[in-house]
């Protein structure tokens, strides 16, 4: 049996970084062929050599038996390989169907567009496949889980036979998750490949039929679900033993540090993003907040940073009313946040580590006396943060940007936690980090709930919040729908409510 | 005192001097729609009107050939254009800026070039475009010699909104260039070339814009004088935003400004006095209000103004 695509080889260079340092990897028709490592290891870069958004420095690509050559997302199309990539790409004001139709229109005369035509073949495909979606609707209007279903089409639509599927599970409900192996193994049955980039071992177990684990650019090894455990592969993705749950003792609630009552928030276009929330969190325990992105965790957490006003309710910190109140003054009353985009709000890349570190007080004492600043107390201050909390780094003069995702997010981390604060507000602490950062920053938020911190953690990982939460509220379209603790904490449970499911 | 009677020649009066008059707005437009639909932003429009405007005089007087002249014109927009499109889709330069450049650059060298070989000249100059009545279509009353008695730039514009239109809509062109503007690096995924689709948009703008320089030296005065397109390229950018990227917005909010004009120089021969400066802040005041009123609901193409960089 020929396989659907040998890599030989490929290297891959961007300046110093060698994202792909001689990969080999041989996938076959009708398997699904899990791509597994960390952020950085090289696995997106792989997949944009094969489909032609980047041209690897040497190596070789073996498509169906013959050595082929990928100039561009043309040729890779030609072949029979579809992408689909983990941030969609799709166009938002146009329909479905001219967005799974765009680059190979159908037309009549040449070169006009018959949409007529364009929506049937659509449905036609979309039946085929059991891929649900409306084609004349504009993708804007619909959910993340639908307009992964029309990326899918997209792919199906030019042809493809090889499927490359970057980190899909990132934005869908467990359920949606499900839906998607459905598709996937359906895929398969047919005798197409899938191509599977994640991270998640769960996942990996689940689906795949063959497993290559990717490291620093290198692929490690290649094994199967049935050969390896997740232990091992968390192993082979780090390289070294990963500790997979979070220990951590029973939590000693104490008082209420954070109070948030009857909140209603709008979002960017004014219309209603959380609405009517209560919530409390407690010294000394972490309050997860479960949900599919977009339920309003965005602005919940930016109202309650001071970032965005709330319309109505109130937002208490350690008993004061803090609602209106500038963001800067609720960091001085106690509050610390890790925002949810890091490269938006968490960090300025251009800025030294050291100066990130003191982003909220470099302007007081000890870090500045009148309009002077103490550079000598911000990089002693810098250096211990640096030893304290691991950053790999050269010095608290290298820029930020420079540093890897994980070690970037570590500066947010030490920022927020160096001052001590009363409250954290913790959102997608560890999104883009890898394994090993992923393991200190939860240890650390864990180390700090045990010293009395108050934490709300917002994650759109089901199993980050399941993991570090002592409590969990799910979010459903900016309310909160129901708040579990102790053994009520059940991941299908959750994961219906996520969804819109009423509580059971 | 004044008197209010209206008559139906009035009417024709002001409806046909509206509608010439947004000529060359409505064609700066058109050539923004093109190009910002394709993401990539067009404030050279200006200085490709008036370089337009001064190589179609120009052609138009050497070879005593007023239909030279206007292709002349055509060209030279898109020569200017490819400029443009040189410095801003190949080499990411930030489009402002390159368009700001051209503008000046448009000013100097025609400025350069009237005062060394046109100003001197005494001899006649190659005239206006004809106007053209259209047999029957002219006698309708008011409407006829408004839409059916124009000249030869006029009746294109009139074409080029549904040409402009159909093509943006309902082609496979105007899909790519809607996809580049909006999420070129889908577009790019979908196998499509974003720098390809971008440069022939920017051309075409150019092309548009060459043609609405055409309209100031060779149809409404026979003559090229310095500046004169007098910042009709960047009201036309502004009755681009009004109609909100289409080009029938686009020429409807080009009548309105022109029409705002008219009722200005009317007031001031009436006796009311409003100061002229008030009247040529209208177009930019009501695109002001327009956009503010249009925060958040986001109508420009979304990738408009940012270079693509491939990956």
């Amino acid at each position: 049996m020929t396989a659907a695509l040998e890599l030989r080889g490929i290297v891959k260079t961007f300046g110093e970084l060698r994202a792909n340092d001689g990969v080999d990897l041989a996938v076959e028709w009708g398997r699904v062929h899990a791509l597994l490592g960390e952020n950085g290891a090289g696995k997106s870069t792989l997949m944009n050599v094969v489909y032609g958004l980047t041209t690897p420095d040497s190596g070789e690509i073996v498509f169906d038996g013959r050595p082929v050559v990928i100039h561009g997302p043309q040729d890779a199309i030609r072949l029979g390989i579809g992408m689909v990539h983990q941030h969609f790409m799709l166009i938002p004001p146009l329909t479905v169907a001219e967005n799974i139709i765009l680059g190979q229109e159908i037309t009549s005369p040449p070169g006009v567009i018959d949409l007529e035509t364009a929506g049937r073949q659509v449905s036609e495909l979309s039946q085929r496949y059991g891929l649900e979606v409306p084609p004349r609707a504009r993708i804007e209007s619909l959910s993340v889980g639908v307009q992964q279903r029309v990326e899918i089409l997209k792919a199906l639509y030019r042809g493809a036979r090889l499927l490359i599927l970057d980190e899909p599970t990132a934005v869908l409900t467990p359920q949606e998750i499900k839906g998607l192996f459905e598709i996937i193994r359906n895929l398969v049955a047919e005798g197409n490949a899938v191509i599977f980039i994640t991270h998640k071992l769960g996942e990996v177990m689940e689906v795949a039929d063959a497993i290559t684990v990717m490291r620093r650019g290198k692929v490690v090894d290649h094994t199967t679900p049935q050969q390896s455990t997740p232990a091992d592969l968390a192993r082979m993705m780090v390289g070294r033993p990963v500790l997979l749950r979070v220990e951590k003792k029973p939590a000693h609630p104490g008082d209420v540090r954070l109070e948030v009552k009857g909140l209603v928030v709008h979002d960017d276009r004014k219309q209603v993003a959380v609405d009517g929330v209560d919530l409390d969190v407690r010294s000394g325990e972490i309050v997860g907040i479960a949900g599919v992105e977009g339920n309003g965790q965005n602005e919940l957490v930016e109202a309650i940073s001071g970032l965005r006003p709330a319309v109505s309710g109130q937002v208490l910190i350690g008993g004061r009313d803090v609602t209106r109140r500038s963001a800067k003054s609720r960091l001085h009353s106690g509050l610390s946040v890790i925002p949810p985009d890091r490269h938006r709000q968490g960090v300025i890349l251009e800025l030294p580590i050291a100066d990130n570190l003191v982003l909220e007080d470099f302007d007081q004492p000890p870090f500045a006396r009148w309009i002077l600043r103490n550079l000598r107390a911000v990089f002693d201050y810098a250096a211990a943060l640096i030893k304290q909390f691991d950053i790999r780094a050269a010095g608290p003069a290298e820029p930020t940007g420079s540093l890897s995702g994980g070690n970037q997010q570590k500066v947010v981390v030490a920022r927020e936690l160096g001052t001590n604060p009363e409250v954290l507000v913790a959102a997608q602490p560890t999104r883009g980090v890898d394994v090993g950062s992923i393991e200190f920053i939860h240890r650390q938020i864990v180390d700090q709930r045990d010293k009395g911190l108050a934490v709300l953690l917002v994650s759109s990982e089901l199993d980050e919040v399941l993991s570090l939460s002592d409590r969990v509220a799910v979010v459903y379209r900016g309310r909160v729908v129901a708040i579990l603790e102790g053994e009520e904490i059940d991941r299908d449970r959750i994961g219906l409510l996520m969804a819109g499911g009423a509580a059971a | 005192m004044f008197e209010l009677a209206i008559h139906a020649s009035d009417v024709t009066v002001f409806g046909s001097q509206t509608l010439v008059t947004a000529t060359p707005l409505a064609l700066a437009a058109f050539g923004g729609v093109m190009c910002e639909r394709s993401g990539v932003t067009n404030i050279a429009l200006e200085g490709i009107m008036l370089t337009g405007a001064f190589v179609g005089y120009a052609v138009a007087f050497a070879s005593h050939n007023l239909w030279l002249g206007v292709a002349a014109a055509i060209m030279a927009g898109v020569l200017i254009a490819s400029i443009h499109a040189i410095l801003s889709i190949s080499f990411l330069v930030d489009q402002i800026v390159s368009g700001t450049v051209i503008n000046i650059l448009a000013v100097g060298i025609t400025g350069v070039f009237y005062r060394t070989f046109l100003e001197t000249q005494q001899v006649q100059g190659p005239g206006t475009l004809p106007v053209w009545s259209i047999p029957v279509l002219s006698q309708i009353p008011i409407a006829g010699p408004i839409l059916f008695q124009n000249a030869f730039v006029t009746y294109a514009m009139l074409v080029l909104i549904g040409v402009v239109h159909f093509t943006v809509f309902h082609t496979t062109w105007g899909l790519r260039t809607r996809a580049c503007g909006e999420h070129p690096r889908a577009a790019e995924t979908a196998g499509i070339n974003v720098h390809f689709v971008r440069y022939l948009n920017v051309l075409a703008s150019g092309a548009l814009a060459g043609l609405g320089g055409a309209y100031f030296s060779l149809q409404q005065i026979g003559e090229f004088l310095p500046g004169m397109t007098g910042g009709r390229g960047f009201i036309g950018l502004a009755a681009m935003i009004f109609g909100r990227w289409t080009p029938g917005g686009a020429f409807l909010a080009s009548l309105l400004f022109t029409a705002s004009d008219q009722v200005a120089s009317r007031a001031t021969a009436a006796g009311i006095h409003i100061p002229p400066q008030f009247l040529g802040m209208l177009p930019y005041l009501l695109t002001i209000v327009v956009v503010a009123g249009a925060v958040g609901r986001s109508i420009a193409p979304a990738a408009v103004g940012k270079p693509y960089r491939k990956a």
